[in-house]
């Protein structure tokens, strides 16, 4: 695959390069009154994008937290394109990555949810439960929107196919620590080391680590390996007990110092 | 009803809409199950098991008073006759033998009724094997004998807090185990539902209904095929393997969905649990709560395979609802001395219901698949009808 790079890819490529370790944080769209200043928070805090989930009412690659976190927002009202309609007018100054379950695209309509991410200033998307199998008209209205598809790689993926997955993502690789759904952990699996060493020996394109990256601490034992780190439920805990855009910013600002010291 | 696609798919519906864990067991289970089903070693151990420990062949009733009554002809096959008290045990022991195969000693399950726990509980017990059943706080409540019934037999019990909390939440929380487990960890599936190869297997694991039904059939109909096959249908499972027998006869095929989960009649495509097909959802694409009286067809969605029938014509789904089910359950008690479970009692509610009508015209010969007895039901049925 020749495509060259996407304004995403693009985007990691450069810091990386450029001896920045990727820090990717997590919010649940339309989540409470101040989701959209968490974002700039983070932003602002040191993230290298931002990935936005649109919340679905059966999120099966989610723990507990990001479980209501999503129930939540529904319960306040969130849908899809409404979200994307509020992204539009904000000014997060890094890319933004959608997280969402198929069901919703696929009843928006393929095209439609890509376009409206792409005029929304959305870069890139993650769609767990489509696989390279079910990938085609997906991927097709995607690319066509200039939306980059990061696909996941779990540690049960075989070599082969690992290899077909790093060519056919676009964005970044997102690497699954550990067999499990998203959710907090006391400690970072050993599982998250292999698979980003996997990655990287099949793959140029940014790697990140995903699922159970908790703390400063986990997210640079993460990062040895890998190109960075994504992390999700513990700031979505925080914000469901209540902690404004600032307080997540400076969690953001730690594990940024800390990915910044190695 | 032939094999699907090599990616899954019936027609348009169907597929594999699964995290990447979870891809590499659905390839595997793909390539167990065909390796398997075309073993006739393995044939022969699962027919054995539900001939020695589960009561098959299932009788096919002539229900004389109840026909006399409809005007109409009514033959009941008897899944209510079986070990643990429905079809589920036919899937249950053919995936319990199929874990064995793949050296898998853990296994999991949703239940909805609490008949597929039971089941899978049952065939776990006889194989030695770990056994986990997530099951809906609602159902939990609704079905305590059953939730009594899978302790006694050695399984865990976790209800299930989240969301509806009746199946389509157990199924998410199975699949969420399932995602951290998948190594060692079977996911026995009870219906016609989620990822390829499921729909498929579970439908070959169930055609044994249909196959015993229609040569029973015509050995009491002097060798002709029913008019009318009829089966209830919240996955599909006992439908799907009830009309496997009868596709390729000049047999209407007919499906009854609960009026609150109606998801061939009412749904719309979507994408839930792993496959594509017909879905209770809102405009944005999020899932609608199934509400209705029988916990085992209360499911907003259903197997591809029937979503296909429909589109294709070859089945036709309608519905029931909770008041003509009661009705329908007590009917059968009084003119045939069977209490159905409430989820076949659906069929028997729309066989009352279009007996005599252009749907059933009068003199026709309607089999009907009583998928499960009433035991399970009998308290709430009790405090419905007060």
């Amino acid at each position: 695959m020749g495509a060259a790079p996407g304004a995403l890819e693009a985007h990691l490529r450069s810091r990386r390069d450029a001896g920045r370790k990727l820090l990717v944080p997590y919010v649940t769209g339309g989540l409470g009154e101040h989701w959209l200043e968490a974002i700039e928070a983070m932003a602002a805090a040191g993230a290298d994008a931002v990935e936005v989930g649109i919340p679905f009412s059966d999120p099966v690659m989610d723990g507990p937290t990001i479980q209501e976190a999503s129930q939540r927002a529904l319960d306040g009202g969130a849908t899809p394109l409404g979200i994307l309609a509020q992204l539009e007018a904000i000014h997060a100054c890094v890319p933004l990555v959608a997280m969402t379950y198929y069901n919703l695209v696929f009843r928006t309509g393929h095209r439609r949810f890509a376009r409206s991410l792409a005029a929304s200033g959305v870069s890139g998307a993650i769609v767990p439960d489509v696989p390279l199998e079910e990938l085609g008209e997906w991927s097709r209205a995607a690319d066509d929107a200039g939306v980059e598809t990061v696909l996941l790689a779990a540690p049960v993926t075989p070599d082969d196919r690992l290899a077909h997955i790093c060519e056919r993502s676009r964005g970044f690789v997102y690497g699954v620590s550990v067999m499990g759904i998203t959710g907090e952990r006391q400690s970072l699996a050993e599982s998250a080391a292999v698979m980003a060493k996997r990655l990287k020996a099949v793959t140029d394109k940014p790697v990140l680590i995903g699922i159970g990256v908790s703390t400063p601490a986990h997210a640079v034992e993460a990062a040895v390996e890998a190109d960075g780190v994504i992390v999700g439920s513990a700031l979505m805990r925080r914000l469901l007990d209540g902690a404004d855009p600032d307080e997540l910013g400076a969690l953001v600002g730690d594990m940024r110092a800390a990915l910044d010291a190695g | 009803m032939g094999e699907p696609s090599p990616d899954g798919r019936f027609g348009e519906y169907g597929g594999a809409f699964v995290p990447e864990s979870l891809v590499p067991a659905c390839l595997e289970l793909d390539q167990a199950f065909r390796s398997a089903w075309g073993d006739q070693a393995f044939h022969d151990e699962y027919l054995q098991i539900l001939e020695e420990h589960a009561g098959r062949p299932t009788p096919v009733t002539n229900a004389t008073r109840l026909s006399e009554r409809l005007g109409v002809r009514v033959l009941l096959k008897r899944e209510d006759l079986t070990h643990t008290g429905s079809h589920k045990i036919n899937n249950v022991v053919g995936q319990a033998l199929l874990a064995r195969r793949m050296g898998k000693h853990r296994v999991i399950a949703e239940t909805g009724a609490g008949q597929h726990g039971v089941a899978t509980a049952t065939a776990c017990a006889m194989f030695g094997m770990e056994c986990v059943v997530y099951m809906g706080e609602v159902d939990v409540a609704r079905q305590a004998l059953n939730v009594f019934r899978m302790k006694l037999l050695g399984a865990e019990v976790r209800p299930v807090a989240s969301g509806s909390r009746t199946l389509k939440d157990a199924i998410n929380e199975a699949l969420r185990d399932w995602v951290a487990s998948v190594e060692s960890t079977h996911y026995c599936l009870g219906s016609v539902t989620g990822p390829h190869p499921y729909p498929w297997m579970v439908r070959e694991l169930q055609r044994i209904v249909g196959d015993e039904a229609r040569g029973q059939c015509r050995r009491i109909l002097d060798g002709s095929d029913p008019d009318y096959v009829v089966a209830c249908v919240g996955g599909g499972s006992n439908a799907a393997g009830t009309f496997a027998g009868f596709v390729d006869t000049e047999a209407r095929l007919v499906g009854v969905e609960p009026a609150g989960g109606a998801a061939v009649g009412r749904g719309v495509p979507g994408v839930v649990h792993g496959s594509k097909s017909m879905l209770l959802q809102d405009e944005h694409g999020q899932v609608s709560e199934s509400h209705t009286i029988s916990a085992g067809l209360d499911y907003p969605g259903v197997g591809p395979e029937h979503a296909h029938l429909a589109a294709m014509g070859r089945a036709v789904y309608v519905a029931a609802d909770d008041a003509e089910v009661l009705d329908a359950l007590q009917l059968l008690a009084v003119t045939e001395g069977i209490i159905p479970a409430l989820e076949p009692a659906h069929v028997v509610a729309w066989v009352a219901r279009a007996a005599g009508t252009d749907d059933l015209p009068e003199g026709s010969t309607v089999l009907i698949t009583m998928s499960g007895r009433g035991d399970k039901d009998a308290q709430q049925v009790m405090d419905l009808l007060g």
